[in-house]
Order: structure tokens, then C-alpha cells, then sequence
């Protein structure tokens, strides 16, 4: 196999992007290349997992410009296990949204938007060039504003608003952060960069690089105090499209930040300083806002900004354990967030609503979907063995390490009210006895779907919880993948060495 | 309001633009000029075309929804920089040449096609977004 096999997922969406253009008038075509195209993408991503896994770093100087002239793609192992995870909820998500959209809402080329979302997903992660990266971040936010618009009810657009702004701010300082790092190193390869920048002597200056950096990444993961972006719009769009967003978009925010302050950025006290506090106060602020929402889709939706905190205390505390831990939270944040939207999606067609007041007694009605959909709450919550719990130890074991008690407590209340906000979910949805509401008319209820539609919705959710099992029972081997990416992440020489092999 | 004067003008002036757009296409590889301003061009020349005779005309002389051409320009883009991983196993965009330049067009290379596909696109959204506004207004 050629290096050049590691654009092949990258090219791959973007070719179903364009066939599904074409057929831009016949949904039911677009359904079925999309379905059948993401299961190909799953495909390239393993074996481009399996070949970085074999033979260690894959590197592409696109246009054969070396170098740290040209844009270099680098697909180490957190790249190439980032891209498989990104191609699984991709297939699972594609699946679910031909089942769950209605027509109107897929008219306006969905499936195409759709790809074109994994390609920016895919190309943010592979990338070697901050510029290049600053890139795929647009496409990632225009094609995410067209998907959150799509169908343009009043409390969508009112929700994209609130996130285009917050995003497009957040684009901004990225490009400054740029101009000044680019003023200052002359350089924007990101294995270049991790040379240059210990050489320079304006120190300062570096410093408020890292910073807008830090902020504008801060942004797009939702980190406290610069998350309310996130609950003001994920709960608007159709969970389909929640479900992509809410596993991955947030994350690529979080794959930024780890890149950057382990590979170019490092060793600075007060950076890991901030990290921390940044990081306790989103667990709690995350965990105290789920507490009080009375509707599915924000609770999960401030579940999220919560267990951003958890990566994020990772890589403030910077020990290998640590960052072996957010690593593994990352791998299991993706597959378990991306599936709780798929639920809360699920619910909603089952009862037709996502309000607690409106819901229960899913559990009589369902009792094996139900059993289905507790796996991966537990699983958020961190229940041995399932798969939250195994990094949670390495964060707890790494705060005792680094003696940082503060980030344990924290840890350890958010996993609490994590517990508790799952728990009075649980009670609320599925085992409260139901008031009688009256049945909407103009609405496709579960129990009228056709068996496919059915299946549609739930193989994508029953894959899903299987990788969530699978993370959880064989977490040795995840926790042998964290740890390799770990010694990469920390021992930059690798990274540097295959981008530039000359230096 | 259609004037007589701008009709005749535009049936003249549709082709000389047309013909300019694809001259700056050409132009671009090493002097100011490349597909995005050459399918600039092109679309003025349509919505110039259209202003003069009528939107309905210049659907008519188009023949299909200008939508289609953001797909097929796409492609083309996309296909030329697939060439050289396909034929010599070169990274994705690597610049593929014909030896010797062709008369009038200057060296060919996928570059050009790369271009081209710009060219198309740009035409196809600009036209697309005209069209749908001068509809519903």
C-alpha cells in the first residue's frame, strides 16, 4: 500500500458529495448512495487505520510541494483512529437521517451537505498545516449552517444565528492567532512550527499566540465560559443532524487543542494553569445546567459541554496517563454522544415529543429498545466496565499523580450529577406513568413507520452501543491505542521527523 | 423593459464575452486571470443575456438548470487532481504536463483542467443564484 492511501477517505466523501449532487432531484438514490458510500468510508478508514497501525505514520506533501512549503498531510495514530471514528458515526448518522428526515428536509441536497461536513471533519483531522486546518473549519461551518437550517423553522434559524455567530468569532481569532504566529515564526507547518516556536525570543508574544489559539478552539469545543452557543442551538435542528454535530463537531475543538499544546506549544506552566481551571469549571457549570433542564436533547446537550471538561483537565494535567485518559475519552465521547442524539431522536418518534412533562412510560411500551438505549448511558456515565469508566481512572490516578485535587473532585462531582441526571432521565422518560396528551395529527409516530424505516433507526443506534460495548470490554486493547498515541503525542520528534525528514 | 438597443447589443455582446471569459481562463496559470474570474465573466454574459431578452430566453438558451454545472465542475476539478495518484502515484494535485505547448492554448496540464473545473462551478453558482433571486422577486 502507498502513502498515497492516506487521502483515500479524504477523497472518498468528497466524491459522494458530487455524485449525490447529481442526483440532487431523486432522494431515495441519494439514500442509497449515501448509506452504501459511508459503508465504503468505513472500509478506507480502517484499513487506513490498519496500515498506520502496521507501519507507523503516513505522510502526504499534497502536489508534491515539500514540506514545510507545500500542505502536508500527516496521519499518525490519533489521526487515523479519529478518522475511523468519524467514518462510523458518519455511516451511522447517514443511515438514521434517511429514515428519521422527512422528505422536505432532505430535498435540498442533505446527503450532499452532509458528506461534505464528514470530508471538513476528516480533513481538520489530517492535516499538517494550521492554515489548511483553518480551512476545513469553514467547510465544517458552512456546511454544518446549511444543516442547521435546513427546513428553516423559526427556532432553528433563531438557534443558527446564535451558533454562526459564536463559530464565526470563534474563525476569527483563529486567523489572527495565525497572522501573528505567522509573523512571528515565518512558518505555518505544524511540524515546522513545533521547531521554530522554542526558538523565538518574544516570548510574550508567543504567549498571546497560544491564547487566541486557546480561545478560539475554546469556542468551537464549548468550554466554560464560552460554550452557551451550544445549548442555545444543538436542541433546534433534527436529532439526525444533532447527532453528528453533538459527536463530532465539538471534538474537533478538542483534537485542536490537544494538537496544538502537545506539539507546538508545550512546557508552558501557565497554559496547563488555565487548562485546569478552565476545565474544573466546565465540569461543574456543564453538570449543574444539565441538572435543571426539563427537555432530553438539552440535557444531553449540556452533558456535552460537561464532558468536554474531562479531555480538557487531561491535557491540563499533561502526564502521560492523563493524556492517554482524554484520549480515551475522546474515542468514547464521539461513539456515546453521537448515539445519545440518535436516542433522543428516537423518542421523539416514539412519543413525539422531547419535553420530560410530555414523556414516559417508554419502558412498558418498549421494554427491549429501552434496555437498548440504557447501554449507552451507562456507558456515559462511567459504570464499570463500560466504556466512560476506564479513562476516568487514568484522570483520577494522574490528579493523584500531579497532585492537582481540585481536578479529582471535579472529576468525581461530574461523574456524580452525570449519574443523577441520567438517572432522573431514566424516571422521567421511561418508567413515569404517561399523561394523556392528545396524539398529534400531521405526525409519523414509530409504530406507524414501515419495518425498514424502523430498522433505519435502530441497527445505526444497536451499532453504535455495540462499539460502546466493545470500547468498554476490550478497553486494554483502547487503552494500548490511547497510550501509543499518547508516547506520539509527547515524543513530537516522530511527528517532526516524518513530516520533514531532512531536519 | 426591453429595449430594442440592448437586445441587438446583447446578441453581439454575449459571445464576445463569452469568448473574453475563456481568454482570462486561459491567461491565469502565470498572469492575472484564472476559472474564478473568467466564470464571473461568463455569468455576467448570461445575466446580461437575460436582462436584454428575459429570463425565459436565457433558460432556453442554456438548456439545462445551471445547478448542474456545480456538480460537473466539481468533478472535473476533482478528476484532475486524481490523475496523478491514479497514473503515477504522485500526491493528490501534483501538476501533470504535456511536453510540448499546443498552439494558441500554451502547455496543458491538469492544472488547466483544475481550472477549467473553477471556471464551470463559479459559472453554475453564480447563474443558480441570479436565476432564483430574479424568480421570486
Amino acid at each position: 500500500m502507498t502513502q498515497q492511501f492516506l487521502l483515500y477517505p479524504l477523497l472518498w466523501q468528497l466524491f459522494l458529495s458530487i455524485v449525490l449532487m447529481f442526483a440532487w432531484r431523486h432522494i431515495q438514490i441519494q439514500k442509497i448512495i449515501s448509506i452504501v458510500g459511508s459503508a465504503i468510508g468505513v472500509g478506507l478508514s480502517v484499513a487506513l487505520f490498519y496500515e498506520v497501525w502496521q507501519n507507523g505514520t503516513l505522510v502526504v506533501q499534497a502536489a508534491s510541494w515539500k514540506a514545510p512549503f507545500g500542505i502536508s498531510f500527516v496521519g499518525d495514530m490519533l489521526a487515523a483512529t479519529l478518522v475511523l471514528l468519524t467514518s462510523i458515526a458518519g455511516l451511522a448518522v447517514s443511515s438514521y437521517s434517511a429514515a428519521s428526515l422527512i422528505p422536505a428536509r432532505l430535498r435540498f441536497g442533505y446527503f450532499s451537505i452532509f458528506h461534505f461536513l464528514i470530508l471538513g471533519l476528516t480533513g481538520a483531522f489530517l492535516t499538517g498545516d494550521i492554515f489548511n486546518l483553518y480551512v476545513w473549519f469553514e467547510i465544517i461551518i458552512i456546511s454544518s449552517f446549511v444543516l442547521i437550517t435546513l427546513g428553516g423553522e423559526k427556532a432553528q434559524i433563531e438557534g443558527a444565528v446564535k451558533y454562526f455567530t459564536l463559530n464565526f468569532l470563534a474563525s476569527i481569532i483563529f486567523l489572527t492567532a495565525i497572522a501573528v504566529l505567522y509573523g512571528l515564526a515565518g512558518s505555518l507547518n505544524m511540524a515546522d512550527l513545533a521547531i521554530l516556536i522554542p526558538q523565538i525570543e518574544n516570548r510574550g508574544l508567543v504567549e498571546v499566540a497560544a491564547i487566541l489559539f486557546l480561545v478560539a478552539f475554546g469556542i468551537k469545543s464549548a468550554v466554560f465560559p464560552l460554550y452557551f452557543w451550544l445549548p442555545a442551538s444543538y436542541h433546534t435542528p433534527p436529532s439526525a443532524i444533532a447527532a453528528i454535530f453533538g459527536g463530532l463537531l465539538t471534538k474537533v475543538g478538542v483534537y485542536a487543542l490537544i494538537r496544538f499544546f502537545s506539539l507546538m506549544f508545550v512546557e508552558d506552566v501557565l497554559l496547563d494553569q488555565i487548562l485546569m481551571v478552565i476545565a474544573i469549571l466546565t465540569l461543574i457549570s456543564g453538570g449543574l445546567g444539565a441538572m435543571v433542564q426539563t427537555n432530553v436533547r438539552k440535557v444531553f446537550s449540556y452533558l456535552i459541554i460537561c464532558h468536554i471538561g474531562f479531555m480538557i483537565a487531561g491535557l491540563g494535567m499533561f502526564t502521560e496517563l492523563a493524556i492517554a485518559g482524554a484520549v480515551f475519552y475522546l474515542i468514547h465521547d464521539i461513539v456515546v454522544k453521537t448515539n445519545l442524539f440518535m436516542i433522543s431522536g428516537l423518542i421523539y418518534r416514539i412519543k413525539g415529543s422531547n419535553k420530560f412533562k410530555e414523556l414516559g412510560g417508554i419502558y412498558k411500551e418498549y421494554p427491549k429498545l429501552s434496555l437498548m438505549m440504557i447501554i449507552p448511558m451507562f456507558s456515559l456515565i462511567g459504570i464499570p466496565p463500560l466504556s466512560g469508566f476506564w479513562p476516568k481512572v487514568s484522570f483520577i490516578i494522574a490528579s493523584f499523580d500531579t497532585k492537582s485535587y481540585f481536578i479529582l473532585a471535579a472529576v468525581i462531582f461530574a461523574s456524580f450529577i452525570t449519574l443523577v441526571v441520567v438517572a432522573k432521565l431514566w424516571a422521567e422518560v421511561f418508567w413515569k406513568e404517561p399523561d394523556k396528551f392528545p396524539k398529534k395529527k400531521h405526525f409519523l409516530y414509530f409504530k406507524k413507520m414501515t419495518l425498514t424505516k424502523r430498522l433505519q433507526m435502530i441497527l445505526p443506534i444497536l451499532m453504535l452501543t455495540g462499539v460502546s460495548l466493545y470500547l468498554g470490554f476490550g478497553a486494554e486493547n483502547i487503552q494500548q491505542l490511547s497510550m501509543r498515541i499518547t508516547g506520539e503525542l509527547m515524543n513530537t520528534e516522530h511527528y517532526i521527523k516524518a513530516v520533514l525528514p531532512n531536519n | 423593459m426591453r429595449t430594442l438597443i440592448l437586445k441587438t447589443a446583447s446578441d453581439y455582446l454575449l459571445p464576445i464575452l463569452l469568448l473574453f471569459s475563456i481568454f482570462i481562463l486561459l491567461r491565469g496559470h502565470y498572469l492575472p486571470g484564472g476559472g474564478f474570474v473568467g466564470g464571473l465573466m461568463a455569468s455576467i454574459a448570461f445575466v446580461l443575456h437575460a436582462f436584454a431578452n428575459g429570463l425565459k430566453d436565457t433558460k432556453k438558451l442554456l438548456k439545462f438548470h445551471p445547478g448542474f454545472l456545480m456538480p460537473a465542475g466539481l468533478l472535473l476539478s476533482f478528476l484532475s487532481g486524481l490523475l496523478p495518484v491514479i497514473l503515477q502515484d504522485a500526491a493528490f494535485m501534483t501538476g501533470l504536463w504535456l511536453e510540448n505547448p499546443i498552439p494558441v492554448i500554451g502547455s496543458i496540464g491538469t492544472a488547466l483542467f483544475f481550472d477549467v473545473g473553477v471556471y464551470i462551478v463559479v459559472l453554475g453558482v453564480t447563474l443558480t443564484i441570479i436565476f432564483t433571486i430574479s424568480e421570486s422577486a
